[in-house]
């Protein structure tokens, strides 16, 4: 099993999740989150006082998918999420070790 | 028979001869209250639209401005004058004001509202009840020392803040409110004042004493912890800019209503207020789009707020034309004042009270000066009669004088008043937080609660 997180741009997050709903990933956990890569932030000016704004509001995808399906996933991520512009964001991918679902202790791909 | 019809001629003579006059008096009596019911009815909404800027239009004004863990904090310091000044007022504040007394304070003949009914008290207003005289100046009581929390916002004590207030209301607003508007006051233009100067909605009273004391305090206080370190952006411009579109229309019942009367000077001061603060919107956005390359949110609804302080005196006593040039010049003055001005000298008026009420109240009177016309208000006439010239556009060049005087006066009081009202709260008190309770916010930290809570 791999867990696949992404963070993308918020206005993306629709396209995104219908993208992922095309090719049969509907369970995810989603969070708002704040940061930046090479993307630099913006200046605000508030009665003359300025403030560089430099984390910028992300949306963090979080799912875990059979090994097997993990790449198909990584490229519907890759092409719904960009618009080739800097601040798309990042996907960072991890080995699973075991996953549970609780209410009936599934283990396993069987748990997802 | 000829003596019964002699009898009844008599008698119709008699009935007629009382009728006349009877007529004409119940006549009079009927204009009389149909004029008092139209001017009841429109100072009645005026105090409720001066209220309506206290809270919600300047707790959202200034709530928005704050941080996030202050917002609460900010909002209470203007909604507890609502109920702290009102219990004053009615014990002796308004007698304090509006009583007859010496130059300087009234007597104490209006104590415990004693007197004040529904019988007008024809020196101040002849055609409503003197209660919704007393109520509707009331509600300046209450804006007044408000616009001073925007000074020390984010960290001063709840506690030494009502001691505050209470002190500031009875040492430097009744006495300054009395010196203009009361009875023998000092600079009541209209009621014997020695130095006539107009203030016909408070630049003076409300606006001077208000932005000068909040520099006071923002001195007296110091900055806030962090300031220019951390980011103090305002948390939320969307409750900052409703409150000051609360603040525009709530102006109508500071200005219009100051009239007090539903009359055709009513409505120019409705008009020079409007007008005022249309011109001042722009005059900041200009000014700010110039110099950093775009018009803000915060800097159109700001210069608003400018151009209504600065209207707030002359708006009884100019025409649209000059309105429209103070709101403009107010709008580029006191944007230079919160921006160039404030960062020169490096004081932390947090919220600009001083910036924005100071500067354009004080640029306000003193052009009050230069504008006010007797074809607007003709209320002060020579002996036989004939309108006074006001301002110097009616050649009355001295009045820029009396201007100049009566806001030295509301300087050097709310100065003098302040300084010392601070020193006695710090002695008893203590005016500020401690740097623990500043950093968890005034929200915890003075009233145990959050403005957004997550876990609700």
């Amino acid at each position: 099993m791999k867990k696949i997180e992404a963070i993308i741009q918020p206005f993306k997050l629709e396209e995104v999740k219908e993208a992922l709903k095309g090719i049969g990933i509907d369970g995810m956990t989603i969070s708002e989150v704040r940061g930046h890569g090479r993307q630099k932030g913006h200046k605000e000016v508030y009665r003359g006082q300025e403030y560089v704004v430099d984390m910028l509001p992300k949306v963090k995808l979080e799912m875990v998918v059979p090994a097997a399906r993990a790449d198909e996933v990584i490229k519907t991520l890759v092409s719904s999420a960009r618009t080739g512009k800097i601040g798309d964001g990042k996907i960072f991918i991890y080995d699973v070790a075991q996953a549970v679902r609780i209410r009936n202790d599934d283990r396993g791909e069987a748990a997802l | 028979m000829t003596k019964l019809c002699g009898l009844l001629s008599v008698a119709a003579g008699a009935l007629w001869a009382q009728t006349a006059p009877d007529k004409v008096a119940a006549l009079e009596g009927a204009v009389q209250s149909a004029q008092s019911a139209g001017d009841n009815a429109w100072m009645l909404t005026s105090s409720a639209l001066v209220l309506m800027m206290t809270g919600p239009g300047l707790a959202l004004f200034y709530g928005g401005l704050v941080r996030k863990k202050n917002v609460l904090g900010t909002m209470m310091q203007s909604f507890i004058l609502m109920a702290l000044v009102t219990v004053v007022w009615a014990v002796a504040g308004y007698s304090l004001a509006f009583g007859e007394g010496n130059v300087f304070v009234g007597d104490l003949r209006y104590l415990f509202l004693n007197g004040v009914g529904a019988a007008p008290n024809a020196d101040y207003a002849a055609t409503i009840p003197q209660q919704t005289f007393m109520v509707y100046q009331l509600m300046f009581a209450i804006i007044t020392p408000a616009l001073i929390s925007g000074a020390f916002a984010e960290r001063m004590k709840f506690s030494a803040m009502l001691l505050f207030m209470i002190l500031w209301v009875l040492i430097v607003y009744f006495p300054m409110a009395h010196m203009v508007w009361g009875k023998g006051g000092l600079l009541n233009a209209f009621l014997g004042g020695k130095v006539p100067c107009f203030d016909f909605a408070g630049g003076t009273v409300v606006h001077i004493t208000s932005g000068v004391s909040a520099l006071v305090c923002a001195l007296y206080m110091g900055k806030r912890k962090g300031y220019l370190v951390e980011p103090m952006k305002p948390h939320s411009m969307v409750l900052s800019f409703i409150g000051a579109c609360l603040l525009w229309v709530g102006w109508f019942g500071f200005n219009a209503g100051s009239a007090l009367g539903a009359s055709a000077l009513a409505s120019s001061a409705f008009v020079a207020t409007h007008f005022a603060a249309a011109a001042a919107t722009l005059g900041w956005l200009l000014a700010e789009w110039m110099r950093t390359g775009k018009p803000s949110v915060l800097g159109g609804i700001s210069g608003c707020v400018a151009g209504l302080v600065a209207i707030t005196p002359a708006s009884g006593f100019v025409k649209p034309m000059p309105a429209l040039f103070i709101g403009f010049a107010a709008g580029v003055v006191c944007y230079l004042m919160v921006t160039a001005v404030k960062s020169k000298f490096g004081y932390d008026d947090s919220l600009d009270a001083y910036g924005i009420h100071g500067a354009g109240g004080t640029l306000g009177a003193l052009l009050t000066g230069v504008f006010a016309t007797n074809q607007v208000n003709n209320a002060l006439k020579d002996a036989a009669g004939a309108p006074l010239p006001l301002g110097l556009v009616d050649g009355n060049a001295g009045q820029v004088a009396n201007q100049a005087i009566g806001v030295l006066v509301a300087w050097v009081l709310a100065i003098v008043g302040t300084l010392v009202i601070l020193k006695i709260c710090d002695a008893v008190i203590g005016v500020r937080v401690d740097p623990d309770q500043e950093t968890e916010g005034l929200d915890l930290s003075m009233h145990g609660e959050e403005g957004y809570s997550y876990e609700a």
